[in-house]
C-alpha cells in the first residue's frame, strides 16, 4: 500500500493523535471515537507504529468503513484517513 | 503443554530418534575415507540421500545436505544466480517468501543485482499472471516461490509458476519447508529446498536439490563435500535420522494430514462464532493441512501468547510486539490483513482432538479478558 504526500490530505472532521502508541492502541482509539463524527465525514489517525499503516485500512475493510488514504507526516508516521460509513 | 507450533519445528519423530541413536554409534566416521567405518558411514549417507530424494521427487545425485533450511535457501538462491550470471541479474520472488529468501535477495541487490517482488492477494497467494509477467521480463536469472506460506498456510500456485518459468527458460526455486513430508512436492522445480526439523527430523539438516541441467555455482569457497555444493563435514547421524523421519511422516501423511486438516477446518469455522471481531487469515481451502492463522482486533499479540502459554498452549504470532524487529510480519503486511492480536496455530502429527477442544474452550475468555484490560468496550 502506498502513502501520499501530506499536502494533498483533505481536512478531517476529527484528528486522533496516536503518535508514539503501539498497535493495537491506535485501532482501539479509532474504534472508540469514530462515532463522534457525523456520517460520511473523515477521521484522521496520526500514527507512527508501522503496524498501524497496515492495520487501519484492514480494520476499515473488516468494519465496512472507508479508508480514504494514508498521508506521510513531516515528522515521520502517517495521517491515515477513514470515512465513517454508518 | 499443548504444542501447536509445528510450523516453527515439528517434535522429533520417534523413528528419527531411534535412527539417530543407532547412527551415532555406526555412522560417526568420515564418509570420504576408504576404511571400513567410513564405508559404513558413506553407505548410510547415500541410503538416506536416496530415501529423501525419493520422497521429494528428486534423483539422489541432485540432493545435497546443508546445515539448515535457511542455508539451503541461501545456497540455492545465490548459487543459481551465480550460475546464471550471463543470462541476467534479475531475481523474482513473491512478497511473502521466508526471510531466508528475502535476505538472500538483499545480498544479491547489494552485489548489484535487481529484485522484483510480486505482490499477493488478500489470501496470501501470488497472482499467477503477475508472477508470469515478472518472470518473462528479459534478464530474469531466477524465480523463487514457496509451496505454502509459513505464517498463514496458504498454498502458492507452484504448478502455474513452474509452467511460466519453463516457457520463459527461467529456473524456479521452490521452498518446500512447510509442506515436505506432509504434502507431495509439486513438480516443475529447478531447485528445491527443505528443512528436516520441520518434518520431524533433527535440527541441523537442510535439503538443497538442484535439478540436472540447472546451472549452479557455489557462492562459497570451494569444498569437496556434498557434490561440491555444501562445505563442511557431513552430519551423517542427523541425515540418517532426517531420512527416517521423512519416510515415516510421508507414509502417515495421507491419513494424518486429512485428520489435521479436519481439526483446522473446525477451528476456522468455530473461532469466528465464539470470539467477536476476529479475522481468519489465509485461504480456507488452498492451504497447508496443519496451519491456521487469525487476528483478534484490539488485542496485543504478546499478551495473547503469554496468556495462552500460561494456560498450556504453545502458539506463535506475526504481531510486531512479538518480534525483535518491532515490525509486523512482512507476510501479514503484504496481505493487507490485521497484524495485531495475531496467532498462528500449527498442528504437529498425533495432536489430540481434545487439545483443540480445550483451546476452543479457553480462547473466548482469554481474548475477552485482554480486551477488558485494554479498556475496549
Amino acid at each position: 500500500m502506498m502513502s501520499r504526500p501530506t499536502e494533498t490530505a483533505p481536512q478531517p472532521a476529527l484528528t486522533i493523535d496516536a503518535l508514539g502508541k503501539k498497535c493495537p492502541i491506535p485501532i482501539i482509539m479509532l474504534a472508540e471515537q469514530i462515532n463522534q463524527v457525523p456520517m460520511n465525514s473523515v477521521v484522521a489517525v496520526l500514527a507512527d507504529d508501522p503496524a498501524a499503516f497496515t492495520d487501519v485500512p484492514a480494520w476499515c475493510r473488516l468494519k465496512s468503513h472507508h479508508h480514504v488514504g494514508s498521508y506521510d507526516l513531516p515528522q515521520g508516521g502517517w495521517a491515515i484517513h477513514v470515512r465513517r460509513n454508518y | 503443554m499443548a504444542y501447536f507450533d509445528a510450523a516453527s519445528t515439528e517434535p522429533l519423530h520417534p523413528q528419527a530418534r531411534q535412527a539417530l541413536i543407532a547412527a551415532l554409534d555406526v555412522g560417526w566416521s568420515d564418509p570420504s575415507r576408504l576404511y571400513g567405518p567410513s564405508r559404513r558411514a558413506r553407505m548410510l549417507l547415500d541410503q538416506a540421500r536416496a530415501e529423501i530424494a525419493e520422497v521429494l521427487g528428486a534423483r539422489p545425485d541432485e540432493v545435497s545436505f546443508t546445515t539448515s533450511g535457511t542455508q539451503a535457501v541461501h545456497l540455492g538462491v545465490l548459487g543459481t544466480l551465480s550460475g546464471r550470471r550471463r543470462a541476467g541479474r534479475r531475481l523474482v520472488t513473491s512478497a511473502v517468501e521466508h526471510s531466508s529468501v528475502l535476505h538472500a535477495a538483499g545480498t544479491h541487490e547489494r552485489d548489484g543485482g535487481t529484485v522484483e517482488t510480486v505482490g499477493v492477494r488478500r489470501t496470501g497467494a501470488v497472482d499467477p499472471a503477475a508472477f508470469e509477467a515478472a518472470v518473462l521480463e528479459p534478464g530474469t536469472a531466477l524465480a523463487c516461490l514457496q509451496t505454502a506460506n509459513h505464517e498463514v498456510g496458504t498454498l502458492q500456485p507452484v504448478a502455474a509458476a513452474a509452467e511460466a518459468c519453463r516457457n520463459a527458460g527461467v529456473p524456479l526455486l521452490v521452498d518446500a519447508a512447510q509442506t515436505a513430508g506432509r504434502v507431495p512436492v509439486p513438480a516443475g522445480w529447478s531447485v528445491l529446498t527443505a528443512s528436516a526439523h520441520k518434518w520431524g527430523g533433527p535440527a541441523g539438516v537442510g535439503v538443497l536439490a538442484v535439478r540436472k541441467g540447472t546451472r549452479w555455482r557455489s557462492p562459497l569457497p570451494e569444498d569437496e563435500r556434498e557434490g561440491r555444493r555444501v562445505p563442511g563435514f557431513e552430519n551423517v547421524p542427523a541425515v540418517v535420522a532426517a531420512a527416517a523421519a521423512l519416510r515415516a511422516m510421508a507414509a502417515e501423511a495421507g491419513t494424518e494430514m486429512t485428520r489435521l486438516s479436519g481439526l483446522i477446518d473446525r477451528m476456522r469455522k468455530t473461532i469466528p462464532e465464539i470470539v467477536p471481531d476476529v479475522e481468519i487469515i489465509g485461504d480456507p481451502d488452498e492451504r497447508a493441512p496443519h496451519i491456521l492463522t487469525f487476528s483478534c482486533l484490539y488485542v496485543e499479540g504478546e499478551a495473547l501468547l503469554t496468556a495462552l502459554d500460561t494456560l498450556g498452549f504453545a502458539v506463535s504470532s506475526g504481531s510486531s510486539c512479538t518480534a525483535s524487529t518491532l515490525r509486523p510480519s512482512h507476510v501479514l503486511e503484504a496481505m493487507g490483513v490485521i497484524t495485531h492480536g495475531n496467532v498462528r496455530v500449527s498442528l504437529p502429527r498425533g495432536v489430540a482432538a481434545a487439545e483443540i477442544d480445550r483451546f476452543l474452550a479457553v480462547l473466548p475468555d482469554v481474548v475477552r479478558r485482554i480486551r477488558e484490560d485494554a479498556g475496549v468496550r
